[in-house]
């Protein structure tokens, strides 16, 4: 890894709901703040810059929220600044965040994500079909349904490895206190009960609509409170959506930006030397594509290591051990609380969804028609 | 009743069940149905109308605590009476319901805020009832009271009612000292609506206006990067991989191959039906799929690997110069053998 040391000293989560009636944004973006404060065992005052993040501003209709969220984030004369990169941004915002402490500018920085879908409709959003189009935009569903297909095909994976995940990951979300989808007893009858809306995609082989906002605090080595997870690497890739050849099962960006973490990290072997990943699996069989794509199973392969049960809270490579995006998709922190729950997992903080042991997490994001990547890895030792 | 209501709640329709107060406190009144008898034949069936109303209305004596309450309700407030065991009653009754023992005499103001418990929707109201429009019979727990008071709630839709929904009284200007001096309860206001609108000027860049024009005519214009060789449809002015200008334009066939697809179950103004076929084709000779409609084919006969060509809307229909993609309603099954993918 280059540049400064940099650690994560406070993890904060709102609970994640269909609908957080009880808050405005601004007190919702505060409520994760106020949590990785107290975790840090600081106040707004220790705090050097923020950095905010969040997925299209058509989703709230709030322009700029950046700006509207300024004081709101305690950022009166500190530095604010606001990162979009798609689903990825939560990712990209942690790295924005830890960019400025290993770089040397900033000791503490609070770095907060969040989406509150409730207040419109993120498929209205993604699909607003201006004039002059040549293709057809079918939201994010009708978008990557297709790519689940060809992978199938590739693969030659059965029917129900989807079924399986997401059977995994809400199971994994019934001990998590803040997942927002909780669904006692669900089984591969239950999932493959529910119709298909993006067919291959069924209903509950997709992400939920959810309100929420997660927060950090990262430190530079001296800065350092509390319990650290430090960042052993980070790495942010993006490439063409509309590039001739381009993999959309596989992408290139994915593999290069993995490659990069993993160097800085000292990892040959993910599969072997990583503990606990979280990984943005927003409908189900995104995770054997990504198993694939992160190199933890070779090419046509991952499925089968989702079917093994080596990605259960139990196997030898938990991913998703907090339910995922699959129990709690608040868009533009859902890939802040990947890099969050990294964190927590290999400070031994992870509650009941803890993987014991955990000394080395992956946490990744990724977004827009699967072109912007962004991964950290995180240790529970000083590298 | 709403799906989410509690067992129950359409059990205490009138509020006089859970009514402590009896009918001083009912704001819905007692009066007997109306409009029950339907009219019939008059000889077959002699149906008089008859009023029996005591001229003037009868008076009720309130005593000190109803009375207090009425009082204190014609000046905006609402008070409840606490009991020997400290509870407070609202309505306020001259003793404690559950011992029997007299209350202690001391008022307390509670509210103006409460809380909803339970309620029964009423979708039809009657003449007599506080509101003209559909609204809510609801027990509301008053903040600082022990009992739950009944009052109609006006949400405007049956969906707005909830447990623990939040209300406010909205009182009369002109008071009596009457329960109706509430007119009835209102939610809190716990959201706005904030419209935003913004209205846009557009014009195509140039490389789709080049494309478009081409669909007008019914051709489909693609290019070839001088620099790897890729051709890009629809037609754009530089390559996304080697980042040069490209300047060699390129007519496609409207022929192309389904290399993947979603079969959607979701409405979609742009497609006829649903389920609705959306794929990703390849042009014959280009290097970029487009995404388009598949039609004429039901859903679940689309492959992978399926050669389509694009079904022309006829050439009436077409506009003079849409500028869109209209031309083309979907993409359809030539018939031909799948191709190798």
């Amino acid at each position: 890894m280059s540049g400064n040391r940099c650690a994560v000293i406070g993890v904060g989560q709102t609970e994640y709901r269909t609908k957080r009636r009880d808050v405005s944004i601004a007190g919702l973006v505060r409520e994760a703040a106020a949590r990785a404060l107290a975790d840090a065992e600081l106040t707004w005052r220790d705090i050097d810059a923020v950095v905010l993040g969040k997925a299209p501003d058509l989703f709230e209709g709030v322009m700029m929220p950046e700006a509207y969220l300024a004081d709101a984030l305690g950022a009166a004369g500190k530095p604010i600044m606001r990162v979009h990169t798609a689903g990825s941004v939560g990712g990209s915002t942690a790295l924005v965040g830890a960019s400025l402490i290993q770089g040397g500018v900033h000791d503490r920085v609070l770095v907060v994500a969040f989406e509150k879908q409730s207040e419109s409709n993120a498929t209205w959003a993604l699909s607003t079909h201006p004039p002059f189009n040549a293709s057809l935009v079918v939201g994010a569903g009708g978008y990557f349904a297709p790519h689940i297909r060809e992978y199938m095909r590739r693969s030659g994976a059965p029917g129900h490895i989807g079924t399986l995940v997401a059977v995994k990951d809400r199971r994994n979300a019934l001990k998590n206190p803040y997942a927002h989808l909780r669904i006692p007893g669900i089984d591969r009858a239950m999932v493959e009960s529910t119709p298909m809306l993006w067919e291959p995609i069924r209903y509950l082989e997709t992400c939920p609509s959810s309100d929420g906002a997660c927060a950090l605090v990262l430190a530079s080595e001296k800065a350092v409170t509390g319990t650290p997870a430090w960042v052993l690497g980070t790495a942010m890739r993006s490439e063409p959506i509309f590039r001739a050849g381009r993999d959309t099962v596989d992408p290139r960006a994915g593999r290069d930006c993995a490659a990069d973490v993993y160097r800085q990290a000292g990892i040959t072997d993910p599969r072997r030397e990583i503990d606990v990943a979280e990984v943005y699996v927003p409908f189900s069989w995104y995770e054997p594509m990504w198993l694939e794509n992160l190199g933890f199973a070779a090419e046509g392969e991952g499925w089968k290591l989702t079917e093994s049960g080596a990605t259960a809270l139990d196997g030898d490579i938990p991913w998703n051990a907090s339910g995922g995006v699959l129990s709690s998709n608040p868009i533009g922190a859902s890939g802040l609380i990947r890099f969050a729950e990294a964190a927590l997992q290999v400070r031994g903080m992870a509650g009941e969804h803890q993987v014991d042991g955990a000394r080395r997490a992956l946490g990744h994001a990724y977004g827009g028609g699967a072109q912007f990547f962004a991964m950290w890895m995180v240790g529970r030792d000083r590298p | 009743m709403p799906s989410e209501a509690p067992p129950g709640a359409a059990a205490s329709p009138g509020g006089a069940v859970a009514d402590p107060g009896g009918t001083v406190a009912d704001p819905g009144g007692t009066v007997a149905d109306p409009g029950g008898v339907p009219a019939g034949d008059p000889v077959v069936d002699p149906v008089v109308d008859h009023v029996l109303e005591f001229p003037g209305g009868y008076t009720r004596t309130t005593g000190p605590v109803i009375g207090r309450f009425l009082t204190e309700l014609r000046d905006a407030r609402i008070v409840g009476v606490r009991t020997a065991d400290g509870r407070v009653l609202v309505p306020p009754l001259e003793y404690d319901p559950a011992t029997g023992e007299d209350v202690t005499g001391e008022f307390a103001e509670v509210g103006p805020a409460g809380t909803v418990q339970s309620w029964a929707w009423v979708g039809a109201p009657r003449p007599e009832h506080p509101l003209a429009r559909p609204f809510a019979w609801a027990l509301i727990r008053l903040d600082g009271a022990d009992t739950a008071l009944v009052h109609a709630v006006d949400a405007g839709d049956a969906r707005a009612m909830r447990p623990g929904l939040r209300v406010r009284p909205r009182w009369r200007a002109e008071r009596t000292g009457h329960i109706t001096d509430i007119e009835s309860f209102v939610p809190e206001v716990t959201k706005i609506v904030s419209p935003v609108r913004a209205e846009y000027r557009l014009r195509p860049g140039r490389a789709l206006t080049r494309f478009l024009e081409g669909v007008a005519r019914g051709v489909l214009l693609g290019c070839r990067c001088g620099s790897c060789g890729k051709v890009y449809m629809p037609y754009r002015l530089s390559c996304p991989e080697c980042g040069v200008a490209i300047t060699e334009e390129r007519e496609l066939p409207d022929t192309g191959t389904v290399t993947t697809f979603a079969i959607n179950n979701l409405p979609d103004p742009r497609a006829p039906e649903v389920p609705f076929v959306s794929a990703y084709i390849l042009l014959d000779g280009a290097d970029v799929p487009l995404i388009a409609l598949v039609g004429d084919v039901p859903a679940h006969e689309v492959r992978q690997g399926m050669r389509v060509r694009a079904v022309w809307a006829p050439r009436q229909e077409w506009a003079p110069s849409p500028l869109s993609m209209s031309n083309i309603k979907w993409f359809a099954p030539t018939g031909e053998p799948d191709a190798e993918l």
